[in-house]
C-alpha cells in the first residue's frame, strides 16, 4: 500500500517539479513565418511616405518625479531627482508618440527581422520608454544597472513574462508573437519604471522625437488609418490616401485629458 | 491560562502581521517584484540578502519571511494542541490551520508564477482569512472563559443573526478582495455618490464589482448592527457577548470610515492595507461573538471533553510509566 503510494507520488512530484522549472522558460528563438500564397510585396518604385508632428495644446503640465529613496542604487545615479518623462513635450511638440498604421495594408507581407530590438535598463529607468517590435522579432532586456529588475511584461494579446535580472549586465531575449498595441512593460520593484511596445506585423511605425516628428517611410500607395498612441493622453486616428511616390503631411494635437 | 493558549495568541498576533504584509504587497503592486518562487532571484529565500530588499522586493520577500514565520509558528501550534490537549476535535483543528497555511504559501507561489491571475489571487486573499480564523478559533477554545464550566447563553435567534453576519462579513471580504485583484478600486472614483449620482450611469465588471462593495457594506453594517443591538438589548450581562458585541460595532464604523479614505486618497497604500486589516478584525469579532452564542452547543462536547481528558491521563500515564516489558507499552 504504501509502496504504492511512494510509486504515485513520486514521479507526481517530478513532473510538478519539471512543470514548475518549466514555467521560468528557455530564451525564445525569433518565429519564423512563411508568406501566404496571396501575400503582396512592396515595389520601392511606387512607396510614398507619411510624415508629421504630433503637437500638445497648451501648458505642459509637470510630469511626475521618481521615489527614488526605495532604493539607494537609483538615487545615486540620479542625485538632483528623475523626473518621468510620462508627458514630454519639446517646442509644443509631444515626443514619444507611437504612430503607425493601424489599418489599409490589406495582405502585404513583410519579413520579421532578426535583429533584436534593445530595451535596456539604466539609471533605473527603461531605453527606450515607447518603442516598436515586429511580431517575432527578439527583444534583447538589458539590465545596465548596479541594481535588480524584474521586468513584467503585462501583455493581453501575447503571453505575458516576469522575469528577474539581479545582476548589473544580465541580457534576455524574449519575443512576443502577436500584434498588440501597446504592451506594457514595468518593474515592480521600482514602481515608476514603465516601457510601452507597440508590436506589429508590417514595419510603418514610429516614436516622436525631435519636438514630436515621426515619419513612416516606404508606404505603397493606398488608404491608410494612422493612429497616435500617447500612454496618458489616448489615441487619434486619421485616414490618408498614399498615390504612388506620394508624399503626404499629417498632423495630431493632443491636449491634457484634465484641464 | 494555559501556555497553548498564550501561544496560540502570539499565532493570531503574527497572521494580523502577515495579512497586514500582504495587504501592503497588493497597495504597492508589488506581487511580482520577486519572479521566481520559492526562491528569490534565484537564491534561497532565507539567504536573500536584506540590503537587496529594495523597492517592490522589500514587500513581496518581507511578506513571503513572514508567511515562513507564521507557517512555522504553525507546525509547532499543531504538533503542541495535539500533544497536550485532549480534545480530538481541537487537534484536528490545529492540523486543519497547518493544512491550511500549507496551502496558502502554495497559493501564494502558483500566483507569483502565473502572474498574479485574478482567481487565484483573490483564493489567497479568501482562504487568507479562513486561516486567520481557524487561529482565532483555536485561540477562543483554549481560552480560561471557553473552558471554563458556566451556564452558556442558549438563545437561538442570536445564534442565527451572529452567524448570518458572519457569513455576510466573509462574502463582504470575498468582494473587496475582488475588486481590489481586478484593478477596480477607483472604478468609482467619488464617494459617497458614485459618479455624482446615487446609481452608477455607465455598468461595467469593475464598477458592478465596486459598487457591490459599497452596498455590501451597508448591509454588513445593518447586520452588525442588528446583532449588537440584539446582544445590547438581551444579554448585556454577559460580558462575554457585549465586549465583542461593542468592538464590532467600533471596528465596522472603523471600516466604513476607512473605505471613504481609501476613495479619497486614491488608494493610497497604508490607508488601503489598514482598510484591509481592519475588515479581517470585523471578520474575527463577529466569529467570536458567534462561537461564543454557541457556546451552549458545546456542551455534549465538554462532556466528552472530560472523557477524552481522563482518557488523555490514563495514555500519558501508561506512556510514562517505565516499559518492563509489556510490549502494548511499545
Amino acid at each position: 500500500m504504501r509502496l504504492s503510494w511512494l510509486r504515485f507520488c513520486v514521479p507526481s512530484a517530478l513532473a510538478a517539479g519539471l512543470l514548475v522549472s518549466g514555467c521560468g522558460g528557455s530564451e525564445p528563438a525569433p518565429v519564423a513565418q512563411t508568406p501566404p500564397a496571396d501575400a503582396k510585396r512592396v515595389d520601392a518604385a511606387t512607396a510614398g511616405s507619411v510624415s508629421g508632428r504630433v503637437t500638445f495644446e497648451g501648458p505642459a503640465p509637470e510630469n511626475p518625479s521618481a521615489r527614488l529613496d526605495s532604493d539607494p542604487a537609483c538615487a545615486r545615479e540620479h542625485p538632483n531627482g528623475l523626473k518621468l518623462d510620462t508627458i514630454l513635450v519639446v517646442n509644443g511638440g509631444l515626443e514619444n508618440v507611437f504612430v503607425y498604421v493601424k489599418d489599409g495594408l490589406g495582405n502585404y507581407y513583410f519579413d520579421t527581422p532578426t535583429t533584436p530590438v534593445v530595451l535596456d535598463q539604466k539609471g533605473c529607468n527603461y531605453t527606450p520608454h515607447v518603442f516598436g517590435v515586429r511580431a517575432g522579432q527578439p527583444i534583447e532586456i538589458v539590465n545596465s544597472d548596479a541594481t535588480l529588475h524584474n521586468v513584467n511584461a503585462a501583455a493581453k494579446v501575447n503571453q505575458g513574462f516576469n522575469l528577474g535580472q539581479p545582476i548589473q549586465g544580465m541580457k534576455n531575449a524574449k519575443v512576443l508573437t502577436a500584434p498588440e498595441v501597446m504592451v506594457r512593460i514595468k518593474c515592480d520593484v521600482h514602481s515608476w519604471m514603465n516601457a510601452y511596445a507597440g508590436v506589429l506585423t508590417h514595419p510603418y511605425f514610429a516614436v516622436t522625437a525631435n519636438g514630436g516628428a515621426f515619419e513612416l517611410k516606404d508606404l505603397p500607395p493606398g488608404t491608410y488609418t494612422i493612429e497616435a498612441w500617447h500612454e496618458k493622453l489616448g489615441t487619434q486616428t486619421q485616414s490618408v490616401t498614399l498615390g504612388e511616390k506620394d508624399t503626404k503631411n499629417i498632423s495630431f494635437a493632443f491636449k491634457a485629458a484634465h484641464p | 491560562v494555559t501556555w497553548l493558549h498564550r501561544y496560540i495568541k502570539v499565532v493570531v498576533a503574527s497572521t494580523v502581521l502577515l495579512i497586514a504584509a500582504g495587504g501592503m504587497v497588493t497597495s504597492t503592486d508589488s506581487g511580482l517584484a520577486v519572479p521566481d518562487w520559492p526562491n528569490t532571484y534565484g537564491q534561497f529565500m532565507f539567504s536573500f540578502p536584506l540590503e537587496k530588499m529594495v523597492g517592490g522586493i522589500f514587500y513581496e520577500h518581507g511578506h513571503r519571511m513572514i508567511a515562513s514565520t507564521v507557517g512555522f509558528l504553525t507546525i509547532v501550534l499543531a504538533v503542541w494542541t495535539w500533544r497536550a490537549d485532549p480534545r480530538r476535535w481541537m487537534r484536528r483543528l490545529g492540523f486543519t490551520a497547518l493544512g491550511a497555511v500549507i496551502l496558502q504559501g502554495l497559493l501564494g507561489g502558483i500566483t507569483v508564477l502565473l502572474l498574479l491571475p485574478a482567481p487565484v489571487s483573490i483564493g489567497h486573499a479568501a482562504l487568507a482569512q479562513l486561516f486567520f480564523c481557524l487561529t482565532i478559533s483555536l485561540a477562543l477554545f483554549t481560552s480560561p472563559g471557553w473552558t471554563r464550566a458556566q451556564a452558556a447563553v442558549d438563545d437561538p435567534t442570536l445564534r442565527r443573526i451572529a452567524a448570518a453576519t458572519t457569513v455576510m462579513i466573509y462574502c463582504q471580504i470575498l468582494l473587496g478582495a475582488t475588486m481590489r485583484h481586478i484593478e477596480a478600486g477607483m472604478a468609482i472614483p467619488d464617494f459617497p455618490l458614485a459618479f455624482g449620482q446615487l446609481l452608477p450611469p455607465v455598468w461595467t465588471a469593475g464598477i458592478a464589482v465596486h459598487f457591490a462593495h459599497r452596498a455590501g457594506a451597508v448591509l454588513v453594517a445593518v447586520a452588525i448592527l442588528a446583532t449588537a443591538g440584539h446582544v445590547w438589548y438581551h444579554h448585556r450581562a454577559r460580558r462575554e457577548l457585549a465586549r465583542p458585541a461593542i468592538l464590532l460595532v467600533l471596528f465596522v464604523l472603523t471600516q466604513v470610515t476607512l473605505g471613504a479614505f481609501v476613495i479619497w486618497s486614491r488608494l493610497q497604500p497604508l490607508v488601503n492595507t489598514a482598510h484591509v486589516v481592519n475588515g479581517a478584525l470585523v471578520l474575527a469579532t463577529s466569529l467570536v461573538l458567534t462561537l461564543r452564542s454557541y457556546r451552549c452547543r458545546f456542551a455534549d462536547l465538554a462532556q466528552s471533553t472530560a472523557a477524552a481528558a481522563r482518557a488523555h491521563d490514563q495514555r500519558q500515564a501508561l506512556l510514562s510509566r517505565p516499559a518492563a516489558g509489556s510490549p502494548q507499552n511499545i
